[in-house]
């Protein structure tokens, strides 16, 4: 019933260094349906990140493919630290990806405009990110992201950097948000709980070099949010079953 | 907040904070008149000998006379015109072979003990191969004032733009920003900052550098009156001199001051 989105197969990449060469990803295997939130959970420095980068296409594998639905599926990257820039104002922000890529028109500034009303940000728009709290200033740059009208969101930890009730509150929100302009989404995360809280699936990677060591589907009943799920009974058979899988 | 809704105790901390600030503007005032009272009373009952030291009022007479006579403007004038040319050559060309480096990485690489040994030597050391190589005139002394003012600003913009760089790089490029958009939209903004400190810094460079340019050649000049007074024993001219420049180093530093508040605000 569902479409691929994009598809890995068989990717290898290997780092080189001065002091050696490394090898990140070894014979990765792993598809993203049309709709879907996947996780990515895995223990730190495993090369979750690098399959971020060789999706967008800022790495190269070393063997194997990446390979996208379509030649021009939109991709958006949210980063673990929101980057803001702080000689920008919240407006100015959200709109620097359409204006790097050349797609900055009434309408697609209209519709960031709309974004930024919808997610409780309009008033914060001729706002420096200085005055803003960590969570707002990660919310802007979902925004920021959301801007592209991606096919694909691609998330690299990015509520990692936040205190633990703004993440909890904020993987609420960014969930509600994804599955509300239908997105399909990869989270990578090194939080289990977060990744069976959001994801229809969630990956789980060996250590470097990273192999896909698990699959595990998440059913949750439809229409939870996040925190529901977490207080779902089946939430903690989940966390256990990937907290197993994680054990070298 | 509404003037009426401010407590007793919060417009007790701002009086407090009034009073403080008026104590420290006394105290400033009371230090110059004290310090020029001293000097002036030293001379007149011969404390010290006012041949050597000068007094207060001896520089005041010597600038009304340098006044009276129009050299004052001629001297103020010429080293007025090297400094702010030295600055602003200085800064330009430094601002731009900052940006060179930083679009050209391995340049930079290339380049970066050079730079270094640059900074760190007294650039007035050259002062004897530019009037060899310019003349002994204007253009020796301006060069003088670039001089030192390049390097200082090369090196302070470049490490702002690589800062810049460094932190927003990776973002830039999963927009699928160009290089020239990273620089216009990201390192030049941010490196505003560094570019107004490069200036507040190479403003009194610049000054050194005209100075000792004018020490080694010139007719004309408040270095040129500092080392002519010195030579012909009229401690009255290099104080007077030196009052005239302390003037107008300060007045040139607060214009780059007001001018950052200003850009960033």
């Amino acid at each position: 019933m569902q479409s691929e989105l994009m598809h890995l197969s068989d990717v290898s990449l290997a780092y080189h260094t001065v002091a050696g060469e490394t090898t990140a990803i070894q014979n990765l295997d792993l598809t993203v349906y049309e709709g879907e939130f996947l996780a990515i959970v895995g223990p730190s420095g495993c090369g979750k990140t690098t399959v971020l980068s060789l999706i967008m296409g800022l790495l190269e594998p070393t063997a194997g493919s990446v390979r996208l639905a379509r030649e021009h599926l939109r991709l958006g990257y949210m980063l673990q630290r929101d980057h803001l820039l702080d000689h920008r104002t919240v407006e100015k922000n959200v709109l620097l990806g359409l204006e790097v890529q050349h797609r900055l028109t009434e309408e697609s500034r209209a519709r960031a405009m709309a974004l930024l009303d919808t997610y409780g940000l309009g008033e914060f728009r001729s706002f420096r990110p200085q005055q803003l709290s960590g969570g707002m200033r990660q919310k802007v740059a979902l925004i920021r992201t959301l801007a592209l009208e991606p096919d694909l969101l691609l998330l690299d930890e990015p509520f990692s950097a936040l205190d633990y009730q703004t993440r909890l509150n904020l993987s609420d929100e960014v969930y509600r948000i994804i599955r509300k302009e239908h997105k399909s989404a990869i989270l990578v995360t090194h939080d289990i709980s977060e990744a069976v809280s959001m994801a229809d699936r969630v990956a789980v990677f060996s250590a470097r070099p990273a192999r896909l060591k698990a699959l595990i589907g998440i059913g949750f009943p439809a229409g939870l949010s996040p925190l529901e799920r977490r207080r779902q009974p089946a939430f903690h058979d989940y966390f256990d079953r990937i907290w197993k899988e994680l054990q070298p | 907040m509404k003037k009426t809704s401010v407590s007793e105790a919060h417009a007790a901390y701002l009086r407090r904070i009034r009073r403080d600030a008026r104590i420290v503007l006394i105290s400033r005032i009371a230090v110059l008149f004290g310090f020029l009272l001293l000097w002036e009373l030293g001379a007149d009952l011969r404390w010290f000998d006012p041949f050597i030291l000068s007094s207060p009022s001896r520089v005041f007479q010597t600038i009304a006379r340098l006044y009276a006579d129009g050299s004052l403007w001629l001297h103020v004038g010429t080293t007025l015109l090297e400094t702010v040319l030295g600055f602003l050559l200085g800064t330009l060309l430094g601002a731009l072979f900052a940006v060179l480096l930083w679009w050209l990485p391995k340049l930079n690489r290339v380049l970066d003990p050079y730079l270094v040994v640059l900074n760190a030597l007294p650039k007035i050391a050259l002062g004897p191969v530019l009037i060899v190589w310019i003349g002994a005139g204007t253009a020796s002394i301006v060069v003088m004032g670039v001089l030192v003012s390049l390097v200082v600003t090369t090196v302070t913009v470049l490490n702002g733009f690589l800062a810049a760089t460094d932190e927003k790089q990776l973002l830039m490029r999963t927009l699928g920003a160009t290089k020239l958009q990273i620089f216009l939209k990201v390192v030049l903004p941010a490196g505003v900052p560094d570019l107004i400190s490069a200036l507040k810094i190479s403003v009194g460079m610049s000054w050194v550098g005209v100075i000792v340019g004018e020490y080694l050649v010139s007719k004309a000049g408040l270095g040129y009156l500092i080392v002519y007074g010195g030579q012909v024993f009229k401690l009255d001219l290099v104080m007077a001199s030196v009052t005239v420049l302390c003037v107008l180093a300060a007045l040139m530093y607060y214009a780059v001051a007001f001018l950052e508040k200003k850009v960033c605000s």
